[in-house]
């Protein structure tokens, strides 16, 4: 391995621009004549529009234009949509409801956007955008998805009953039931995954400019996956032709998801921009942040196993309402479907499954994948059956796990996922070593004697990430292939620039694509750069989320530097005066086999652009290859967490005192890099499980609407990590990468409440498991253990 | 509008606001200094912070107006100009204290302030607590408590200020 290669935890190339303060995120480009947009947002989540009036508002000082959803829609500016099309069980497609950019005639959600003023400043624009006088008649709200499908419930979509978006099911009904008629010990736990709020610390911002000379539209937006937005926005938002729009999506500041989808804002400064022939900047505050960036989870479950009398399980079955919002967001169908049921089966070899989601609209704001997208809500489902499982049959949890750990790959589960290479065994082994789980019952004890509650968790969770392979997913209702791009270019002076159809927002791209890249072809790493993020650049890529820029993204890098090699050999075959088979290609040098002579790196990529050398037509100059790669299966990073947290009995404050992840990655390119994936993962699961919840009133106030009321996990909320790795390398992409985005937030929450509900000798807690919420569990509750 | 002069990493610079203009966004806007960045709208999260007269402030929690005739640093004052980094700058690329980049600036500037006040040895207990005004929602603050020990044990010694805050 050498000191800028594949496993070397080299020092990030991207770092020098962010700790200078030389980053260039999207509020900090400016264009000439720039105009700012405020938008004016609903204070009812359910509300008629009767009439808006905009005429004091428009002649405010410094405001250009007032537009609302009625001339958004003479102006024929299309709906936004949701892409992956999930079927009911009855076989009828999802309904998917109008979702203007601009509300027409109704309100479904506070924050729902209603009009936007144009303005000189922000300022003007705030001033301004009170003067918008909205007559609304405001209707009752639905807010509770648990609530959403009673009758009587107020219909937020017309022609949608019941507000029932779908109702979907996978697995064997049948056979699951009578599993369950025929086991000896039946576990029933009724979970709520709390409704979180991404709050990526950059907030959401759209540029956009408008050409009127070449009739051309420019945004700047803060997104992951700028072709993506290019592709919706013009195909289905019908702005504009997507070869006259060019999306360019800069240094971002954090997405974890929420910064995927296409949301009103930058449609309407598009929109905006060709009409006020200015450009026009929107950047979120963060209360809109709050309002507006898709949330996440949201799922009230009633879950179940059944196990034999010697703790085999025999079946799992679930029943899930996931509340999808106002709206239905760009993939929000996907995440409590095909992203959380296939996931079920956990690490464990369970013959059946079965799993009913029902999605339903609330008067909330829309929810789409957050970090996890539906692995987080499964695997606690998962692990906390197991958890309760163990402690009713008195079992010893980590024994109940191996007990039902799969051993033999591939191994099909019965919820589509066939799971290809993996050892549960050895990252559980590993992690109860690290961890001194031996040396708890010592550490419990001496806790006890000074007031506080110890508890031990264990989270063996599983994923499905490097989403994903076309055929499987549009099999399955995707209204995209999932492959990734990638086009090296080789320049004359022989230094490389690599686009990627990925997006970085904090994964360190420029310095991991770059160590492959330099490895395999021998090069300084400093002689290679990555460019993504313009759709100008960067030729056709689905972006970055699911765990997949390496797995996917660096596999299409790979199969272009195959064909790079594969030229290259032939320049220098014409160079070195040589038969093409008899050149061989290591470590930056090409060399005639059986011979001395060799020809550099940088004299063959010189060559191959000035073509001097090339005897006849058959050799086309320059050194330039494109790969589309399409996995061939998802990949299945797994691992054990443990968490061992003290309960104070006095406050219910639970301190994480040791957290220990081993953690299955497959190949890995940079450790450091891989770590800091882990440690963030961590921290936004733990904060999901102690910390986090979004709260609507049931008028449908965000009652949690800033950073105020929402609690973000600061450093003194978190231990250091101790983390490490086992490895089982993919055998589905070249490299053999799982990927190590989402793992931390998928496997803690249920690590955390493991140990909690182990402190505290109780399962009635629900997330988050704020101080209030434990000490009210503990009134609740006697202790399990003995002072 | 009113006029306003300070003095912005060591140069001297005025412009016209508006009363209710906040600092940041006078370094921003009107000074095209972008380093400092915005991250909330209730003074949580501590991308804005940058140093008043050699002492950690929000910068989203002043006016323009307040800060006639201060000394203002920002991110962009901390290198040499020759481009050397500052030991703090130089010990979150190190230790990977940052991932999207956009609570650094911040999080270095805050954790200037941390070695001002508490010395160059600082335990992680004490790093943890004083970053209570300082989110980041990437790093998990692991990475971010390592840099800031190690970039304090690189910078000249300080005299600890012994007085309250």
């Amino acid at each position: 391995m050498s000191a800028t290669g594949i496993g070397a935890a080299v020092r990030r190339k991207e770092d020098f621009r962010f700790v200078t303060g030389h980053g260039q995120y999207t509020d900090d480009v400016v264009r000439p004549g720039e105009t700012k947009a405020v938008f004016v947002r609903s204070p009812h989540a359910h509300a008629k529009i009767k009439s808006i009036d905009v005429s004091a508002a428009k002649s405010m000082p410094g405001v250009i234009d007032v537009l609302t959803g009625g001339d958004l829609a003479t102006d024929k500016i299309g709906n936004l949509i949701c892409g992956w099309l999930i079927h009911s069980k009855d076989g009828s497609p999802m309904k998917m409801s109008a979702h203007p950019a601009l509300a027409a005639g109704k309100v479904n959600c506070v924050g729902d956007a209603v009009a936007v003023v144009i303005a000189e400043s922000t300022a003007q624009g705030k001033d301004a955008a009170e003067k918008v006088k909205v007559d609304y008649e405001v209707l009752t709200a639905v807010v509770d998805p648990a609530k959403a499908q009673a009758p009587g419930a107020p219909q937020i979509h017309a022609d949608i009953p019941n507000n029932t978006i779908y109702q979907w099911h996978l697995g064997d009904a049948k056979a699951t039931a009578a599993a369950f008629a025929a086991a000896k010990h039946v576990t029933k736990l009724d979970i709520v995954n709390n409704r979180l709020v991404p709050n990526a610390m950059e907030p959401r911002a759209a540029l956009a400019e408008y050409d009127e000379g070449s009739d051309h539209l420019t945004l700047w937006n803060t997104s992951q996956n700028p072709h993506v937005a290019r592709l919706v926005i013009s195909a289905f938002v019908g702005m504009t032709p997507e070869h006259k729009l060019r999306v360019i999506a800069p240094d971002v500041g954090g997405g974890f998801g929420s910064k995927i989808f296409i949301y009103p804002e930058e449609v309407v400064c598009l929109w905006a921009s060709r009409k006020v022939k200015r450009p026009v900047k929107w950047t979120s505050d963060r209360s809109e942040a709050f309002l507006t960036d898709a949330h996440g989870r949201d799922h009230v479950t009633h879950a179940e196993l059944a196990l034999d009398a010697e703790g085999k399980v025999l079946a799992l079955r679930a029943k899930t309402i996931a509340n999808l919002g106002a709206y239905m967001s760009t993939f929000s169908s996907s995440v409590p479907t095909y992203l959380y049921a296939t996931l079920l089966s956990g690490q464990y070899n369970i013959p059946s499954i079965y799993c009913e989601v029902d999605a339903v609209y609330t008067n909330t704001a829309p929810v789409d994948a957050y970090r996890g997208a539906g692995r987080p809500e499964a695997t606690f489902v998962v692990e906390r059956l197991m958890e309760v499982s163990a402690r009713q049959m008195g079992l010893e949890p980590a024994d109940l796990r191996k007990r039902n750990f799969i051993n033999k790959f591939p191994h099909q589960t019965p919820v589509i996922m066939a799971y290809d290479a993996g050892d549960y065994l050895a990252s559980l082994k590993k992690a109860v070593e690290l961890a001194d789980v031996k040396g708890f019952g010592k550490r419990k004890r001496e806790a006890a004697r000074h007031g506080k509650l110890r508890g031990l968790g264990y989270s063996t969770y599983i994923e499905a990430c490097g989403i994903a392979p076309s055929q499987a997913v549009g099999s399955l209702g995707a209204g995209v292939g999932l492959w990734e791009s990638a086009e090296v270019r080789v320049n004359p002076t022989g230094s490389v620039e690599v686009l990627t159809g990925c997006h970085a927002h904090g994964q360190g791209h420029e310095t991991t694509f770059a160590q492959l890249v330099s490895e395999r072809l021998g090069i300084p790493f400093d002689n290679v750069s990555i460019v993504h993020g313009d759709t100008d650049k960067v030729q056709f890529g689905m972006g970055t989320y699911g765990s997949r820029s390496g797995a996917v993204g660096m596999s299409a890098i790979v199969k272009a530097l195959d064909k790079i090699e594969a030229k290259a050999k032939k320049v220098a075959a014409y160079v070195l005066e040589a038969a093409e088979g008899d050149i061989e290609f290591k470590d930056g040098k090409f060399t005639v086999a059986g011979t001395d002579k060799s020809a550099a790196w940088g004299d063959v990529a010189l060559n191959a652009y000035i073509a001097h050398k090339f005897v006849g037509a058959d050799l086309e100059p320059g050194l330039k290859e494109t790969s589309f790669y399409d996995p061939t299966n998802f990949t299945f990073p797994a691992g054990c967490h443990i968490c061992e947290v003290e309960v104070d009995i006095e406050t219910g404050k639970t301190d994480i005192v040791n957290w220990t992840a081993i953690d299955d990655f497959g190949t890995v390119i940079n450790p450091m890099i891989v770590e800091g994936q882990v440690h963030g993962g961590i921290a936004q699961g733990v904060g999901q499980a102690l910390l986090e919840g979004a709260v609507y009133s049931k008028e449908g106030q965000l009652v949690t609407g800033s950073m105020m009321d929402y609690t973000m996990p600061r450093a003194h909320d978190l231990p250091s990590f101790h983390v490490g790795l086992t490895e089982t390398k993919s055998p589905s992409n070249p490299l053999g990468i799982k990927g190590c985005g989402e793992a931390g937030a998928i496997a803690a929450p249920a690590a955390v409440i493991n140990a909690i509900t182990d402190a505290i000798g109780s399962e009635d807690i629900a997330m988050p498991a704020t101080a209030n919420a434990v000490w009210a569990a503990l009134q609740r509750a006697k202790p399990r253990q003995a002072a | 509008m009113p006029a306003v002069s300070m003095t912005v990493n060591g140069k001297a610079v005025s412009g016209n606001v508006e009363e209710r203009t906040l600092l940041v966004q006078f370094l921003r806007e009107h000074l095209r200094l972008t380093g400092t960045h915005v991250g909330c709208d209730t003074s949580q999260c501590g991308a804005c912070v940058i140093h008043l007269d050699g002492i950690a402030a929000k910068s989203c929690t002043l006016l323009a107006l307040q800060c006639e005739g201060a000394s203002i640093t920002t991110i962009e004052g901390l290198a040499e100009p020759g481009g050397a980094l500052h030991p703090m700058q130089e010990a979150f690329r190190e230790h990977h204290g940052l991932q999207c980049g956009y609570c650094t600036p911040g999080m270095i500037m805050s954790a200037l302030d941390i070695v001002r006040r508490n010395g160059n040895e600082l335990d992680e207990h004490t790093i943890r607590e004083q970053l209570d005004g300082n989110i980041c929602r990437c790093t998990g603050y692991h990475n971010i408590v390592k840099a800031i020990a190690a970039g304090a044990k690189n910078m000249p010694k300080v005299a600890v200020q012994q007085a309250a805050e």
